[in-house]
Parts: C-alpha cells; sequence; structure tokens
C-alpha cells in the first residue's frame, strides 16, 4: 500500500514536471484520447460477453441446484436482524448482585492518616449489593443515550450515569454530555460489575471515593494511526470527592487525559495512560478526624482549596495466540499522586493554612487458568503525606502519620457462563495502624438483559 | 513517449483513488474481501483464527484500526456483540456506525439456521439471529460476495466494473469448487457426528453429516465429567463416528469422549488460518473435507 503511495506520488511528481507537459503536446494528447477510449470500449465490451457467459451459466447451474439452495436464495429476504447493540431496543440490562463480608475491625474506620479522605468502606453480613439497571439505545443516527441506575439495597434510586454521547463532530472526535465516570486513570470508568475484586483498590477508595462520577462535558479525540492514541478533557461540576458543590457558574473540576495502546504479535496488548485532574473544595468536612490531643472520637475539619491530582496507569493483557476464552493473564497498576492547598478549619474553629501530598498505588494480575476460573492477587498502598499545617493549628492537626497503610488480596472467581459470576475474596488489611483486619468476602454478580460488550 | 504516458495517466487513474481500508471481524470475511477487491483494498484482519470469535476483548489496537476504516466486513447475528459495539462507539467512525453502507454483516445475507422460537439463556448463550456460524458452508459465500461487491460498488463507485469483474472470477471458480468439495465429501452422507458446541449447523446442513450430540451442556456452557459421561451413555445407543470442534476450542472434551467411546477426535480449521492447511478459502474448504473425510477412517 505504502509502495503504491510512492508510486503514485512519484508519478504525479513526474506528471507536474515540465518535461511531461512539453512532450505533451494537443496532438499527443488527442492521441491519449483516442487510446484510452479505444481501452475503455474494448473492456466494456469484454465485460458485457462475460456478464452474458455468466448469466448462461447461472441459469443452468439453477436447474441443477439442490432444493436447499433454492430454499437458501428464497429465504434471502429474512434479514429482519437488528444492528449495533442487540435484539432490544433500547438494549435493557439489570445486573443483580450481592455480596457476604466478614471484617474483624469496623469498617467505618478509615485507613490511618486518611480521615479527611473519603472512605467508602465495606458491609459486613449478607448484603445485597447495588443492583444496577441499564438503558442504552441509538436516539438517532448522531447521538446515543446510556442510563444506568443504581438501585440502592435500602430503596431509592440514584443515577449512576446518564449520558448522551456522539461521534457526529467526525475527524475521530467522541462527545459525551451529562454524568459519567471521568475517564482519568483506567479502572475509574470500570462499572461495579466488571470489577476484578469485590471492592476498589485502596487507592480508589481513598482518593475518589472509589470512582469519581462527573456531571459536564467530555471530549475525546482519536489519533488517525494504527496505534491507539486518545486524547481527552473534561469539564465538569466538580460535585464528588475530591470536590465538593457549590452554587457558581462555570466549571467545579477539569481533567485531561492521554491513553497510548497497542498489541505486540497476537498473544500480548497493553495500555498506558496518564491524567490530572484539578478541582476545589469549599468547606468540604470531615467528622472523627484524629488530633493531636487525642480528642476521643476526633474532631471535625473542615478544608477549603485546589486539589490537583496526578495519575499514571499501565495494563497489559496475554492470552495464548489471543484466544482469553481459555487462558489469560492480565497485569495492572496505577499510581496517583494528589496536592492539595488551601484553609483547614480544625474542630470548625480554628483556620489557618494546609498543604499535603498524598500518593497511593496498586498492583495487581488477575489470571485465568482454566475456561470459567479466574485467581487474582492485588497489593495496595498509600501515603499520607506530610502536610504543612499553618502556625495556628500546628499544636492540632496531625502533620505526620509516620504509617502507610497497605493490603494484600487474593480472589477466585468462577463463572459458570458469561452472564454469572461467583467471588471468593480474601485480604489482609493493614490500613489502620496497630489494627490490622482479615477480611473475607463472597459475592455473586449476574447479568440478565441485553449482552453489554465490556471495555479493554 | 506516448505510451509511456498513457501508462503514467492509466496508474495516476487507478491509485488516484485511495485505497479502501477495510476492518474485518473474522479471517474468512477478510480472505473473501481480498478476493473480491484485492490490491483494492487494505485489509485489517481483527481476530484469528484461534480466538474464540465471541470472546475478544475490544483492544486498543482494534480501536485504532476502526477509526480509519471504509469498510467493516463482519458476521453479525450477534456474533461480535461482547466486543464490537465498544469499538464501534470509541473509534468514533460514522463511516462504519451500523445501519450505514460501511457496515455489512454477512448474516444478513443468508439463509440463518437455528433461530429460536423464543429467547431464553437458560437455554446458554442463544443469539436472537440464529446460529452465526455461517462460514462452514461454501454455498453461503456466494450470497454474501454477491452482497459484499454490491457494498464495494456502493463505497467506491470508481472501481465498479474492477469489482463486477472480480465477483464473476469469484463466482465461476467457487461454483466450481463447491461441485469438487461436493463430490469429494460424497462418503460423508449421512454420517453421525458429535460437535463439542453447536458450531457446525451449516456445515452438516451442507454435507448431510448428522449430528447426534452436543458435547456442551448448553451453548456456551463448558462441558461437566457429568454431562460428558451422560452423552458416552447416549453413544451406545446411537453411535457417532467423530467428533468435531474448531481449532479455537480446546481439545480436552473432545480428546476424552473421543479415548472413551473410541472414534475419532477431528478438529477443523474452521477458518482461514485455524491449520497451516488453510491459507485461503479454497484450502479452507480443501482441509475441511480433508480432515472429515480421514475422521471416517
Amino acid at each position: 500500500m505504502f509502495n503504491k503511495t510512492y508510486l503514485s506520488v512519484a508519478v504525479a511528481a513526474l506528471l507536474c514536471h515540465p518535461l511531461a507537459s512539453l512532450a505533451a503536446s494537443d496532438a499527443d494528447l488527442q492521441a491519449i484520447r483516442e487510446q484510452i477510449n479505444q481501452l475503455k470500449q474494448s473492456y466494456e465490451q469484454r465485460i458485457a460477453q462475460l456478464e452474458q457467459r455468466l448469466q448462461q451459466a447461472e441459469s443452468a447451474s439453477h436447474q441443477a441446484e439442490s432444493v436447499a439452495t433454492k430454499a437458501q436464495a428464497a429465504a434471502q429476504q429474512a434479514t429482519s436482524q437488528p444492528a449495533g447493540e442487540g435484539a432490544f431496543n433500547p438494549a435493557l440490562s439489570l445486573i443483580l448482585g450481592g455480596t457476604y463480608g466478614s471484617v474483624q475491625r469496623d469498617p467505618a474506620m478509615p485507613a490511618t492518616g486518611f480521615a479527611m479522605n473519603a472512605n467508602p468502606g465495606h458491609t459486613q453480613g449478607f448484603n445485597l449489593g447495588e443492583s444496577e439497571l441499564g438503558i442504552s439505545a441509538s436516539i438517532d443516527p448522531d447521538y446515543r443515550g446510556v442510563a444506568t441506575l443504581a438501585l440502592a439495597p435500602a430503596g431509592g434510586v440514584t443515577v449512576e450515569n446518564a449520558f448522551v454521547q456522539s461521534s457526529a463532530p467526525g475527524h475521530g472526535l467522541n462527545l459525551k454530555i451529562g454524568r459519567y465516570f471521568s475517564g482519568l486513570g483506567y479502572l475509574n470508568e470500570i462499572h461495579a460489575h466488571a470489577w476484578d475484586f469485590v471492592d476498589q483498590p485502596l487507592v480508589y477508595a481513598s482518593l475518589w471515593n472509589n470512582q469519581l462520577g462527573e456531571d459536564g462535558i467530555q471530549l475525546k479525540w482519536l489519533a488517525p494511526t494504527d496505534t491507539f492514541i486518545e486524547l481527552g478533557g473534561e469539564l465538569g461540576r466538580g460535585r464528588g470527592f475530591p470536590g465538593s458543590d457549590r452554587a457558581k457558574n462555570g466549571t467545579g473540576s477539569g481533567v485531561l487525559f492521554a491513553h497510548i495502546g497497542d498489541d505486540i504479535g497476537i498473544e500480548q496488548s497493553w495500555r498506558v495512560g496518564a491524567s490530572l485532574h484539578t478541582t476545589r473544595a469549599e468547606n468540604r468536612t470531615s467528622t472523627g478526624v484524629p488530633d493531636i490531643a487525642g480528642t476521643p472520637g476526633g474532631v471535625s475539619n473542615s478544608f477549603s482549596g485546589d486539589s490537583r491530582t496526578a495519575g499514571l496507569d499501565f495494563v497489559w493483557k496475554y492470552a495464548p495466540n489471543g484466544n482469553t476464552a481459555n487462558r489469560s493473564i492480565k497485569v495492572q497498576g496505577e499510581y496517583f499522586q494528589r496536592k492539595e492547598s488551601g484553609q483547614l478549619t480544625y474542630n470548625l474553629i480554628t483556620a489557618d493554612s494546609y498543604r499535603n501530598t498524598q500518593t497511593g498505588w496498586y498492583l495487581q494480575s488477575v489470571v485465568q487458568f482454566m475456561p470459567h476460573w479466574r485467581t487474582g492477587l492485588r497489593y495496595d498502598q498509600l501515603d499520607p503525606g506530610t502536610a504543612s499545617v499553618g502556625a495556628l493549628n500546628a499544636g492540632n492537626v496531625i502533620s505526620n502519620y509516620r504509617f502507610m497503610p497497605s493490603r494484600a488480596t487474593w480472589m477466585l472467581d468462577y463463572s459458570p457462563s458469561e452472564f454469572s459470576r461467583l467471588r471468593l475474596q480474601l485480604a489482609r488489611d493493614n490500613t489502620r495502624q496497630g489494627l490490622p483486619d482479615n477480611q473475607l468476602f463472597l459475592q455473586y454478580i449476574m447479568s440478565l438483559g441485553a449482552h453489554g460488550a465490556h471495555q479493554y | 513517449m506516448n505510451k509511456f504516458i498513457l501508462l503514467t495517466l492509466l496508474l495516476v487513474s487507478t491509485s488516484a483513488h485511495a485505497v479502501l481500508n477495510v476492518f474485518a471481524c473474522e479471517p474468512e470475511w477478510a480472505a473473501l474481501t481480498q478476493l473480491l477487491a484485492s490490491d483494492k483494498a487494505s485489509i485489517y484482519t481483527a481476530t484469528n483464527a484461534l480466538q474464540d470469535p465471541h470472546r475478544v476483548e475490544a483492544r486498543p489496537s482494534l480501536i485504532a484500526h476502526a477509526r480509519r476504516a471504509n469498510l467493516l466486513v463482519c458476521t453479525g447475528a450477534e456474533l461480535e456483540m461482547a466486543w464490537l459495539p465498544v469499538i464501534l462507539r470509541e473509534s468514533a467512525n460514522s463511516a462504519i456506525a451500523p445501519g450505514g453502507a460501511g457496515n455489512f454483516e454477512a448474516a444478513r445475507f443468508v439463509r440463518m439456521l437455528e433461530i429460536p422460537a423464543h429467547l431464553d439463556r437458560s437455554q446458554g448463550d442463544v443469539h436472537a439471529a440464529g446460529n452465526p456460524h455461517i462460514q462452514t458452508d461454501p454455498r453461503n459465500f456466494l450470497a454474501v460476495a454477491d452482497a459484499l461487491t454490491k457494498r464495494l460498488i456502493q463505497i467506491d463507485p470508481a472501481n465498479t466494473t474492477y469489482y463486477q469483474q472480480q465477483l464473476v472470477t469469484f463466482n465461476l471458480q467457487w461454483r466450481a469448487a463447491i461441485a469438487r468439495w461436493e463430490k469429494q465429501a460424497a462418503p460423508l452422507k449421512g454420517v453421525a457426528i458429535l460437535a463439542q458446541h453447536r458450531g457446525f449447523p451449516y456445515l452438516n446442513n451442507w454435507l448431510g453429516l448428522k449430528q447426534v450430540a452436543e458435547l456442551e451442556p448448553k451453548p456456551g456452557m463448558e462441558p461437566s465429567a457429568a454431562y460428558l459421561g451422560q452423552v458416552l451413555g447416549e453413544l451406545q445407543k446411537n453411535p457417532a463416528k467423530m467428533v468435531l470442534r474448531a481449532a479455537y476450542q480446546e481439545g480436552r472434551p473432545s480428546d476424552w469422549i473421543a479415548e472413551r467411546a473410541h472414534i475419532r477426535a477431528v478438529s477443523l480449521p474452521y477458518t482461514v488460518g485455524g491449520t497451516a492447511q488453510a491459507t485461503d478459502l479454497y484450502a479452507l474448504f480443501d482441509d475441511t473435507i480433508a480432515r472429515l473425510l480421514a475422521g471416517l477412517k
């Protein structure tokens, strides 16, 4: 293909060359036109002859053809199959999930040094997980709509995702408007039913309250190259942690991300990414925060200021012959660093400057060792950082916890079909200083309705 | 000099139009497009013969290649539904969007078998449009080639006569090949077989093979030891000559039953590249029939 392109470029260059144009006098051109016409005529005649012969051959062979083939031809009009996501329009899917959790420590207790972060925690005992109702369909040739409603076990419905998507701008641009999971990192966009473990890595739990959902607008651009290169940006309301909802015009958060990915031969594939998130928190209040005085039950602190998070992610997958149905290996890892600076109001009374850098990472691998069976290992670590605390609060706010929360997790899951999964997960949780926790989870995830396609 | 200029003009006129970028979901459609479009198309094949076409991941490389495609050639009938919708969405390429001229689904042009009377997943991974493994009957390629040529012409009208000519050649050669294969395969008529996955109804229909049982209790579900034992029991009443599987499938269930029932386990290429011999569409059926005949012995 490239050779041909080069050739045509060379030929075009030749034609533009003055020598060539000099040679092509009027008489020459006339001769060429005639020759082309002759060529065209003889070509068309030959095609007509061939077509005639084909028709004869066809009519002859049609008579000889078996009844089955005739029936086949007759039934060709039976082509009422739907395109796209499946037989349902709109595509409806319902995820049913539940867990049994057994932990030794109070799950409401945050990781040491992360009391002012999100703490989605775990649920003990039998627990109906969030059932998820998904509806999606093309709205018109330009727009596609997606809504994912989470049905909470205690009742009530929350809108997890509700967005319209369009690639109508062309040129590899993909636009999303509404409520969506931000494109930062690797795991953030993946819905809970597709997680490889019962819970999110610590860094996602503490830094993103499991997943960052945004109300806003996302624009992605896919480069026209054989290597996957995707750049994206988002402007959002910034309601979710680490931001906070406020009444104002303009945007509350911004995200930039880039992904690059490709295959290595037929057996391996990879994707790496980098992302940047900025937002502002206004009176983001946390309760039960330990202080230097050791106030029983902790104090309530409030933070107002800028939050800037940078992240790196990678995923690598391997399957013998590229056939993921039987055996496969997946290795992934992510790292996030968050810098926050602003005012911290200790005990909701004493306000002074506060600046801190938190980091966290995880590394995990999931191996499908035989059809329908997978096992996985994950290691998580967080670093609460050393905070710069203003003089007024130097005697109140703990600036250095001298402890890095960590956790090791093992899981085993069995998927009888593509639509059902049963999982066992064991974890050694060392996120609270001096209070190690052994955790056990059993989980089922079932999907019914439209067959949702999974992201990489 | 005149001749030289004529030659260059002809070269320019044929290559001035950009080559069609074709994204073929499965190797058989890549091979067919190659036969019909030849050097007018640059073809990317999304899957290989050793991959389960139901279970492909929406890898970044697939999205990148779909981004620039002018034409998508796939089986359809929900075969690719676990991954293709993501590719189509993420590639942001309206040229190949479902329903458009650039989105070609072969299954729309052949008579589908095993269309379920009612849709219920208690029946396993059934497809609403019927069994999607249409590429095991060469007669299906005639209808698909005809429709695909029309689509190529619709997208690339500058090469209309070329595509028409290619189709004429293909039809003549393919019909001759079908006649040859049917003659070779005559001893297979009425032969009882087992299938590991419900993947051969079109082959059975074409060659008159009689499928007595499947090793999967329900389509897409792993054969359990207990169920295989049951199949083995039934084999004593209804003996079969061989057990068939596709190249991408695990050999263990077939081998297990073949050993105990003293029949042959036959691995078929299933698509182009499934065996070392199945190098193109013609070789695919040459090899399929050779392997089936070897299974008779």
